[in-house]
């Protein structure tokens, strides 16, 4: 965990990515977090003055935002947020700064799944309940908000953010269009990557174990099952009936590998790992980016970093 | 019978996870509810808690250093609490305030640096494993720590028992007698930081001031003599170590609160049944052996 965590983060959790000021006037964007705060800098381009509010490797579910992030959030034109209770701490800023800005929920329109309730297997899924629950996003459980986990809805978030810098910012709409094709032709060959790589592996190795619910998405779109102890949230502490649940269905030689991710305490993932006698195969990058020098500073090299972590580790 | 072992015996026998986690409370019972009986018998029930919170900047420099890594963050917290500790108390005889007084400010001064440390990182997810460790995640490491911080506090025990019992109980006498006073009030503290830093490890740093506390309290419903009243207290502490795992075994519930809340059910039950509670305690209004 050392390495993705390096020291000289502790004080970047405010991260402004922008080019040196040029005569025209920028549209002042804020992200609320660093994977966001990535599809902005590639649509808007030098044109936005962009403010990343949660940073590298730190964690949107529970973040305490300090008095700058007010600051930053009254004078911004556009909020980029993922929306469906990913980020507890927004609402309450967006208050309390009485900032003007758009709030725009990114994940408005892409292909959301309901979050588990323990988190225990993938299986099955009561239809009854869904269509009463989408719509109260509010309310972290009801749905899953990783939306960003599988590259088809994070093709879904650029066109939004693309839109929506265009109402803003009527002249730069070219530039944003194009910057925004060009970034979704590379996630579309990402896309195709991703799912070679885990076409590779062997069918019954298909199921990985990570300490939250973070990859429910990108196993649903690429055919792998996921098990977790700790729900979506890594707001809670696992009990000891979750743990022995897990290393029983470790047992039944239903997983593969165990991977840790970059915000959450490695030290459960490790006693499982100890107590099973499965590999640990290394840290995942699930809700933040990681720093500028680490495996995982843009999304795009987050995701492929991701797939060939698991790759290697499943499919040996 | 079967469904019984089932019930008491399995989980243990199942999952090393579950024997770990017992192995680590049961050893912290052993050593932090006597701590908790002298802690209540000099007035300073409250004073663990604080001692507890003062902890945090210690344990937030070793995290910051070097992450979530046993050694650092023990040792940062053991440094941070004894100077706490040390502070109020050397305060507290030098001068006119006394000991409430000195380690409230103390360890309001020292809380609010480890938040502070704590949030310079950026993420406050970690602060919440630091407020909350989890029993569950006790390695080899850990039970080692908080094996030999048992070791420890059983040989200063039973090496200065009367002295630590004079001092609590009369005082002038002990400076009557001996100027050993001020040197069993320090090492005295130094165990108390010590039982919390193994503590923190299993419980976090506001749970672990519980599994002290409670027992001890509970105890002194049923005794007036000071070993009995340890004892009891072990016995108290290991068995809602016992009952707090199985509940969160079978009922998935998170483990620390469960341990907890059982040593909680342990004092309520005192309160009501025990010889010196609400029941029978106004029979023996004259005997005052025990502050």
């Amino acid at each position: 965990m050392k390495t993705v965590r390096p020291l000289a983060l502790a004080l970047t959790s405010i991260s402004v990515i922008s080019l040196p000021a040029s005569a025209q006037e920028k549209l002042d964007v804020v992200a609320s977090f660093s994977i966001l705060g990535d599809f902005a800098s590639q649509v808007g381009g030098d044109r936005i003055a962009l403010t990343t509010l949660v940073g590298p490797d730190s964690d949107a579910h529970v973040y305490q935002p300090k008095p700058a992030d007010a600051a930053t959030m009254t004078k911004a034109d556009i909020v980029l947020t993922n929306g469906l209770g990913f980020e507890g701490f927004l609402e309450r800023l967006t208050r309390s700064s009485e900032a003007k800005a758009t709030v725009i929920e990114v994940s408005k329109g892409a292909a959301l799944i309901e979050a588990e309730e323990d988190g225990h297997g993938h299986d099955e899924h009561g239809d009854g309940e869904k269509h009463a629950e989408q719509d109260d996003g509010q309310y972290h459980g009801a749905t899953d908000p990783h939306a960003f986990q599988s590259v088809p809805n994070a093709r879904v978030y650029v066109k939004t953010i693309a839109e929506a810098f265009c109402t803003a910012d009527a002249a730069g709409c070219d530039t944003y269009k194009a910057n925004a094709a060009a970034y979704d032709a590379k996630l579309d060959q990402l896309d195709k990557d991703i799912r070679a790589a885990i076409a590779a592996i062997p069918q019954g190795r298909r199921t990985i174990i990570t300490s939250h619910d973070a990859f429910a998405y990108f196993g649903k779109e690429y055919g792998l099952t996921l098990l977790a102890p700790v729900g979506v949230s890594t707001e809670a502490e696992a009990s000891a009936a979750d743990i022995a649940a897990l290393v029983r269905q470790i047992r039944d030689k239903k997983a593969s590998a165990i991977f840790l991710e970059n915000v959450a305490n490695p030290k459960l993932m490790e006693q499982v790992a100890a107590e099973t006698g499965i590999g640990i195969g290394g840290a995942l990058y699930s809700d933040a980016l990681s720093g500028p020098d680490g495996p995982a500073s843009d999304y795009i090299s987050l995701m492929r970093y991701n797939t060939a972590t698991i790759a290697d580790k499943a499919g040996s | 019978v079967q469904t019984l072992h089932d019930i008491l015996i399995g989980p243990f026998a199942e999952f090393g996870f579950m024997q770990r986690a017992l192995a680590g409370s049961v050893l912290l019972a052993i050593s932090a509810c006597p701590v908790g009986v002298f802690l209540m018998l000099r007035r300073m029930s409250l004073a663990g808690d604080a001692i507890a919170h003062s902890v945090l900047p210690g344990v937030a420099a070793g995290f910051l250093l070097f992450g979530l890594e046993i050694l650092p963050m023990t040792i940062g917290g053991l440094i941070a609490g004894l100077l706490m500790a040390l502070t109020a108390g050397a305060v507290s005889r030098a001068t006119v305030q006394k000991e409430d007084a000195s380690m409230a400010a103390f360890y309001l001064i020292s809380l609010a640096l480890g938040v502070l440390l704590v949030s310079m990182r950026g993420s406050s997810v970690d602060l919440i494993h630091v407020l909350f460790g989890t029993v569950l995640a006790l390695d080899a490491n850990a039970l080692w720590l908080i094996g030999g911080v048992a070791l420890v506090t059983l040989c200063a025990l039973a090496v200065f028992w009367r002295a630590l019992v004079a001092e609590c109980l009369d005082p002038l006498f002990l400076r009557s007698v001996s100027n050993t006073g001020p040197v069993v009030h320090y090492l005295f503290l130094v165990l108390v930081v010590l039982n919390l830093v193994a503590g923190f490890q299993a419980l976090g740093t506001l749970l672990a001031v519980g599994l002290m506390m409670l027992p001890a309290l509970a105890a002194r419903f049923w005794t007036n003599r000071v070993w009995t009243m340890c004892v009891l207290a072990v016995a108290i502490g290991i068995a809602a170590s016992l009952a707090g795992l199985l509940v969160s075994f079978h009922f998935a519930l998170p483990s620390g609160p469960a341990i907890v809340l059982a040593c909680g059910a342990f004092y309520v039950a005192s309160i009501l049944f025990g010889t010196r509670g609400v029941a029978r305690g106004r029979k023996r209004y004259a005997r005052h052996r025990t502050a």
